[in-house]
């Protein structure tokens, strides 16, 4: 059977120096200690660097695959910031959202929602908030813009689109070969 | 290509370019009749699809707002998604799978066969499959289906391998490819499958049949059919004698245009097609066109559905190929020792990664969920496809409150399951899953419900004008010059695909339509 190379086409690297590239002049001007991997939420324009990956972590929670770095995250969430920008109703919900979220935290364990240690117990703190408008909005937007992104097909063994490789017709769509003989 | 004049009171008006549509619209043509196609939809051809479920979900698919009530899963899951349908010149025979099945005899007798259920409004088709055959031979042979007309099966992928392996183990003797209307081998100046996958988002190779580049062309090269795209029908018009005189559409600029006409012809899907009638009501007709038996909008099927996805500690890659690649119809018959009448069909399907996430379990998160999906390429899926019967108070309704772009109000879909449909289900769930547990499968997901793809019944036959909208023909008992021409004309869903059936009726209906002109009924 023909597998599916599940390698990734963009490397995390290549990812990490277009990010560096767009974070703010003044933060490195200023020589503000910024970890280059947190670089891209200083690009937001609306909603608070923390306020960024504090939804990264939600997302990561809410979809968990070990398989993805946090750069398919980052994209499926980041447009949230935008939105943001384009209508306070967003942003207040967002910002609320993840208030919310942070305070249950600190109620449980002492820690802000992205410091909690455990999958487990951030799951148990979603789960709190699942009939939230925020949560529902979040969670919606996510199913459709981590696995909608061509980059993470690959890791899932899907191959995307297929005219113009010509279909499957000499590329294994009968190629299975494991079935017990009829 | 024609172009009519707005004031040509010669024309016939179909409203839809689809299975029913497009095929009448081209039968029409080919008799010399003079035909007007209104298409809510843009143009989009061939070239123009996307092998991108998403991006292809906004080219093709029906987006308008509607709204939903009812106890069925898909009001929960997509409140303003009732249906899966296509809004785009070729309506749903763009995105369709292809499976081009026969009634059985009974599936045309409902109210014969399984008697008088409780909850249901079963009543008995005015025609029989006797009478249907020769139609349906025309529709097979049109359309290119295999296995009938001499011509082969498909290949069978990966996807329905898995399925016939399991489906023998269990003691199925009814698994095949089945019969599609996608090519085996080339016929009629389309070529053959490339097992390219995306049959939903448009068939790339145009092996997969469709009215948008067979029946439309071939009636457009006639000369006598015009097709206007992004023509929303918005009112059915009649004069003082009751019969329809008109259809005022909204243009691509979204300004209002009457074509006049001598017939009108309704093939909007069943949701649009009912919609049309009841926001066509005048003081003569104050329940809506059509509708002096109340039956506008009622009695609305949608198929007893569900899916049934199997992991394998192997992989399948079930996405690779055509998507409906094979078929068990074994649970098809009527059997109701098994607790419910009429049967179902398992046909294989597959999703691919971007829908899986969206369907699969619509609402879930966490590991449970995301440990399945990294199962894909080990995944193997069949929906199920069974009679649901007719309820009358299943109907599509003018929601009091929502309106469209036009100021005019939206479908509103309410549908209960039958306690039927929901005997049916679990019993199709069970096998399906023991089909994939016979190979080997380490866990079976038993999915609910997609937005309809089917759609029937809303406007539906009968033999008495008390119990239905349209006679045999699909001409309306109330107003001689108005036909309906789509799924909605079903009053039963039968268990399989209803294009098929579809396209016979159109056939058999130009038929009829072009001999009552000759006669000057109409």
């Amino acid at each position: 059977m023909r597998e599916v190379d599940r390698r990734s086409k963009h490397s995390r690297r290549t990812f990490l120096k277009g990010a560096a590239a767009a974070a703010p002049a003044a933060a490195i001007a200023t020589s503000i200690p910024l970890g280059i991997e947190d670089a891209w939420a200083e690009g937001a324009t609306t909603l608070a660097p923390a306020t960024m990956k504090t939804l990264v972590k939600v997302a990561r929670d809410i979809y968990p695959h070990d398989f993805l770095v946090d750069s398919y995250y980052i994209t499926a969430v980041k447009p949230w910031d935008g939105k943001a920008a384009k209508d306070p109703a967003v942003k207040a919900m967002i910002e609320d959202g993840v208030k919310r979220l942070d305070q249950d935290a600190q109620d449980r364990h002492k820690l802000p929602y992205a410091q909690v240690a455990w999958e487990s117990d951030r799951v148990t703190l979603l789960q709190g908030i699942e009939q939230t408008t925020f949560f529902k909005a979040l969670r919606s937007d996510l199913v459709v813009s981590l696995y909608n992104q061509e980059a993470v097909w690959p890791k899932f063994g899907y191959e995307g689109s297929s005219a113009e490789h010509g279909g499957y017709i000499h590329r294994g769509f009968d190629d299975i070969n494991w079935l017990p003989k009829a | 290509m024609a172009k009519f004049d707005l004031n040509d009171d010669g024309v016939v008006v179909i409203v839809g370019s689809g299975a029913g549509g497009g095929t009448l619209g081209n039968e029409l043509a080919q008799k010399g009749i003079k035909v007007v196609i209104l298409e809510a939809g843009a143009r989009n051809e061939i070239q123009d699809f996307i092998n991108n479920e998403w991006e292809s979900f906004t080219q093709l698919a029906w987006k308008d707002m509607r709204t939903t009530s009812g106890s069925w899963q898909v009001a929960k899951d997509f409140p303003n998604l009732p249906a899966w349908i296509v809004k785009s010149v070729g309506g749903s025979t763009v995105h369709w799978a292809g499976a081009s099945l026969r009634f059985d005899e009974h599936e045309f007798k409902i109210r014969s066969a399984y008697g008088n259920v409780p909850g249901a409004n079963m009543l008995d088709w005015p025609i029989t499959l006797a009478e249907m055959e020769p139609w349906y031979t025309k529709a097979e042979s049109k359309m290119g289906v295999t296995r009938t007309n001499s011509i082969p099966g498909l290949p069978g992928n990966n996807n329905f391998k898995v399925m016939e392996a399991g489906a023998q183990k269990v003691g199925y003797k009814q698994v095949s490819t089945g019969r599609m209307a996608i090519n085996s081998q080339p016929r009629d100046g389309r070529g053959s499958c490339q097992q390219i996958g995306f049959c939903f988002q448009g068939c790339k190779s145009g092996a997969k049949w469709s009215t948008l580049y067979t029946e439309i062309p071939k009636g457009e090269a006639t000369g006598n059919l015009e097709v206007r795209p992004n023509s929303m029908a918005l009112k059915i018009e009649h004069d003082a004698s009751g019969k329809v005189t008109g259809v005022v559409y909204a243009d691509g600029d979204g300004k209002q245009q009457r074509q006049k006409a001598r017939i009108v012809a309704v093939a909007g899907n069943s949701i649009e097609s009912p919609r049309l009638l009841l926001n066509s009501a005048s003081n003569m007709y104050p329940d809506g066109l059509a509708n002096s038996s109340g039956q506008v909008g009622r009695n609305y099927m949608r198929h007893m559905t569900g899916s049934v996805y199997a992991v394998f500690d192997k992989s399948v890659h079930m996405y690779r190929g055509t998507t409906m690649a094979g078929i068990i119809r074994d649970e098809a018959r009527n059997d109701p020792s098994r607790g419910f009448f009429g049967g179902y069909e398992m046909e294989t399907i597959s999703l691919g990664v971007p829908f899986m996430a969206a369907f699969l379990k619509p609402g879930a998160w966490g590991r449970t969920f995301t440990s399945t999906m990294e199962q894909y390429p080990q995944m193997a899926g069949m929906w199920l496809i069974g009679e649901d019967l007719p309820q009358e108070t299943n109907r599509i309704t003018l929601d009091p409150k929502v309106k469209d772009a036009h100021g005019l109000p939206v479908a509103s879909v309410h549908y209960d399951d039958h306690p039927n449909d929901i005997a049916m289900r679990d019993h199709a769930y069970k096998q399906g899953s023991a089909v994939y547990e016979a190979v080997g499968a380490t866990a079976t997901f038993p999915t609910v419900p997609y937005p309809s793809t089917h759609n029937m019944g809303t406007n539906r036959m009968s033999a008495k004008p008390r119990d239905g909208v349209v006679n045999k023909f699909g001409q309306s008992h109330d107003i001689k010059n108005l036909f309906v021409s789509d799924g909605s004309q079903f009053t039963s869903s039968a268990a399989c695909n209803p294009t098929l059936t579809i396209v016979s009726l159109a056939i058999r209906q130009a038929d009829h339509i072009a001999s009552a002109m000759q006669k000057k009924e109409i």
